[in-house]
């Protein structure tokens, strides 16, 4: 019966949007609307050969399966990620990458820059910590994820999120906000997506066997609830025609702009750094089979981080037609959120103490290591440079990319490399990851990769904002706009080199967890299919 | 809080467990707290000595250093101002033939025109004023309209074929393409080409030097030497704003070429078009 009812609901979907289709006023939409009617389509077909068979008993257990998936798809969406980043990077070495004229525009900064760091925040990123989440929350909840499929909906329905943002940027749908391009149709989607997955994780929540709940647990869903209330809020929007991709934002003018960097440096905050953290908090104290270092921290600096972070935005619109006391209280808060986010660095550093032999033997702990030190740097860097004076050299320079990339290279990327690492052995129940010398090769050339983009936006960050501002005796400015962009083409190309070192290691991590699932003899038991305790 | 962490076995842990993992309770590093205690008081008085807080229907505190960023920018802008009022002054007005007369007032005028010319010509002519295709350099002694210094000022102000200034140089060069015979045309590209020694084909090029009689020397003189009154450049000195080879060349001749420069005087005042002219003049070219 419930199968019919799926059935009909496709069915009603695929007429509709190929109606859709047929009247779009635009590329974008029409492109969209036939994606959705073949993902309709493939769901109809895999429901409707699904209806003959005898259902099996329901399962008890943990759901892995969907897990599995993700942990493919995170790793493919990484490596897609990465290499769009380093042909834009390579792009602004070298603008003739643009091939503008072949390719009529479609291969331009512009355009793919998008591509990218949706592909590596949202794809990669994303479909890391729902990865990581539904697999944490079982294991620490001791229960099965709650409602039956509507993880897979939840799962499948973010990729088709991923699939339907990334055809508007290549086919200039967007509404022109940084990590909020996607248009109306998508945003409507992810909402839908978005509160299921919230469902899932509260209900299993509510199942747990456990009397409390773990902290990991605490900062997946913070992560959950505060992008949905971001995303709604910042996606505020009214459609021209529901034909058509484009829309009119509600808030215009300097509202519009403090919202979204609301939206914007929440993104970083609840995305990049809590749901992340959360990711942290599971695998390192796992990997490292220690206790986590204090409780009582983790409360304190979860609620402050929690409480500070929403009030940051403003550090994004110093100096322009945002009011100066919006700014201070923007620049206040970021700076009183530094220890609240050391306090996560510190929990994850000294739950190894007394195991920090480990790192000499287990390259898997050294990268989340490296990993919890770059989010130290980079939630000190931050709270730096939302200070005026020191934001009035680095605002609009490539200081704020290189912040961005020690972030999320050494952060998002190194933490998320760990619990792959750490996931797939145990999701195909294999005895241990194929080599551990190949993750060693991953973490050096991660790190020399980081550390050589970090270091070449520092040098032409600050060397741009000191040209920027340059003055002679009689107050003339010094230097063109042009003299600044040739000035910095070394530095671009070293930046380029450090993306290329970081593709490569994430490429061999690659072949190392595809080796493991293929050569590495399973293990006697295998944990993924024993029931919850 | 007093309890140092140590790495003893016997700390307690808060007796939960996780999927194998166990949380100590240790308490929070004494730096952390301290630290974080110091961002919140630092914090408060900032908030107290800058804008800060929106409490009232009229705006938010003003601070107690009634600091503010665009005050903060108008009193730096005001700073070089006045220190430059006389000189700017003077600039707006000055007899520009005279400049090198006043040392100072050139020094101004030049450093100016450098800062006008980095933030509004130099992405067609280049931050070094060496030009584009297209975009004539600035460097060298070949001018279209002129290079003595009135004239770079006129060209500044009004432009060249800009529809908004009614006083706006303009000077033709057709598309002679639908204008002129195939063989006409090979011809007259032929003679071109030769005028400044490019290889050619001497009976063809013949044949052309009378095509451009008749249909270029109206503009481009007898001699090809061009006529500044109308913006026609010399063909015969080998450099062209157009490119030189032959396919730029034909290219030119069918298509007729119309480049365009806005008038300043709609964006810049008087002293910085001096300044400017000043800045120009003095890169080399200059008559």
């Amino acid at each position: 019966m419930w199968d019919y009812i799926k059935l009909l609901v496709l069915a009603v979907i695929m007429v509709a949007a190929g109606y859709v289709a047929n009247n779009a006023r635009d590329l974008a939409y029409m492109v969209s609307a036939i994606e959705v009617v073949l993902v309709a389509l493939v769901a109809f077909i895999v429901i409707m050969r699904g209806m003959g068979e005898v259902k099996a008993e329901p399962e008890t257990g943990y759901m892995d399966g969907i897990i599995r998936v993700g942990a493919i798809l995170t790793m493919f969406w990484g490596i897609v990620g990465f290499t769009v980043g380093v042909w834009i990077a390579f792009e602004l070495a070298f603008p003739e990458l643009n091939f503008s004229r072949a390719l009529d525009g479609y291969l331009n900064f512009g355009r793919i820059r998008p591509l990218h760091t949706s592909a590596v925040i949202f794809a990669f990123g994303g479909t890391g910590l729902l990865t990581t989440s539904f697999y944490v929350v079982q294991r620490t909840t001791g229960a099965r994820l709650f409602g039956g499929g509507l993880a897979h909906f939840v799962f499948w329905g973010y990729q088709l999120f991923i699939l339907l943002a990334a055809t508007g940027y290549v086919l200039g749908a967007t509404q022109s906000k940084e990590y909020a391009e996607p248009e109306w149709y998508v945003d409507l989607w992810l909402t839908i997506v978005w509160v299921a997955y919230l469902i899932v994780f509260m209900g299993t929540l509510m199942k747990r066997k456990e009397p409390h709940i773990y902290v990991a647990n605490w900062f997946y869903l913070s992560f959950i609830v505060t992008i949905a209330m971001l995303h709604i809020v910042n996606n505020l929007a009214l459609p021209v025609s529901i034909f058509g991709a484009k829309s009119v934002q509600l808030f215009s003018g300097v509202q519009d702009a403090m919202t979204q960097w609301w939206y914007g440096h929440n993104a970083v905050g609840f995305f990049l750094t809590a749901g992340f953290l959360g990711m942290m908090y599971y695998f390192v104290p796992k990997q490292a089979e220690r206790p986590v270092f204090s409780y009582k921290l983790s409360i304190i600096h979860f609620w402050a981080l929690i409480f500070l972070y929403i009030w940051a935005g403003p550090h994004h619109l110093h100096y322009t037609a945002l009011p100066d006391w919006a700014s201070t209280l923007g620049m206040v808060m970021s700076v009183i959120l530094w220890m609240p986010s050391w306090g996560g660095m510190i929990n994850g550093l000294m739950t190894l103490s007394g195991a920090w032999d480990k790192l000499r033997t287990d390259p898997v702990i050294r990268m989340m290591v490296v990993s919890v030190g770059f989010y130290g740097m980079s939630t000190f860097e931050g709270p730096m440079m939302s200070i005026r004076a020191v934001n009035s050299l680095s605002h609009y320079t490539d200081w704020t990319i290189g912040h961005v990339h020690s972030g999320a290279l050494g952060w998002n990327g190194m933490i998320t490399f760990g619990a792959l690492y750490f996931l797939v052995p145990r999701l195909w129940g294999r005895k241990e990851l194929y080599s551990l010398k190949l993750v060693s090769w991953h973490f050096w050339l991660a790190t020399i990769g980081i550390v050589l983009y970090a270091a070449s936006m520092w040098v032409t960050g600050i060397m741009e904002g000191l040209m920027w501002r340059e003055v002679d005796a009689q107050g003339f400015l010094v230097n063109s706009f042009a003299d600044t962009v040739a000035a910095k083409h070394p530095m671009l190309v070293v930046r380029g080199i450090g993306g290329l070192l970081y593709l490569t290691g994430a490429s061999i991590m690659a072949y190392n967890l595809w080796m493991t699932v293929k050569r590495v003899p399973a293990k006697a038991d295998t944990p993924a299919t024993v029931a919850a305790e | 809080m007093a309890r140092k962490p140590t790495e003893e076995k016997n700390i307690p842990t808060t007796g939960h467990e996780w999927d194998g993992i166990k949380e100590y309770d240790n308490p929070m590093p004494r730096w952390w707290v301290w630290v974080f205690y110091a961002t919140i008081i630092w914090g408060i008085g900032y908030t107290i000595a800058y804008p800060a807080w929106p409490i009232s229907k009229s705006g938010a505190t003003p601070g107690l250093l009634h600091w503010s960023t665009r005050g903060d920018v108008a009193a730096e802008i005001q700073k070089f101002t006045d220190m430059n009022a006389d000189l700017n002054a003077k600039l707006a007005s000055a007899d520009l033939t005279a400049l090198d007369d006043d040392a100072a007032l050139k020094n101004y005028a030049v450093q100016y025109g450098r800062a006008t010319f980095a933030t509004f010509c130099s992405q067609c002519h280049g931050s070094g004023a060496a030009g584009a295709k297209g975009y004539p350099n600035l460097l060298d002694n070949d001018w279209l309209w002129g290079g003595d210094i009135e004239t770079i000022r006129t060209t500044v102000t009004h432009g060249i074929r800009s529809a908004a200034d009614e006083e706006t140089r303009i000077g033709d060069m057709p598309a002679w393409g639908d204008m002129l015979e195939e063989e006409e045309l090979a011809n007259v590209i032929e003679y071109v080409v030769s005028l400044a020694g490019g290889e050619h084909d001497a009976a063809m090029a013949e044949a052309g030097k009378e095509v451009f009689a008749d249909n270029c020397a109206a503009c481009h003189g007898d001699d090809a030497t061009g006529d500044r009154d109308l913006g026609a450049p010399n063909l015969t000195d080998a450099i062209w704003l157009y490119g030189g080879d032959r396919d730029s060349i034909t290219e030119t001749i069918k298509g007729g070429r119309a480049g365009v420069m806005p008038n300043w005087n709609a964006k810049l005042s008087a002293s910085q078009i001096a300044a400017v002219t000043a800045y120009v003049h003095q890169l080399g070219g200059g008559e």
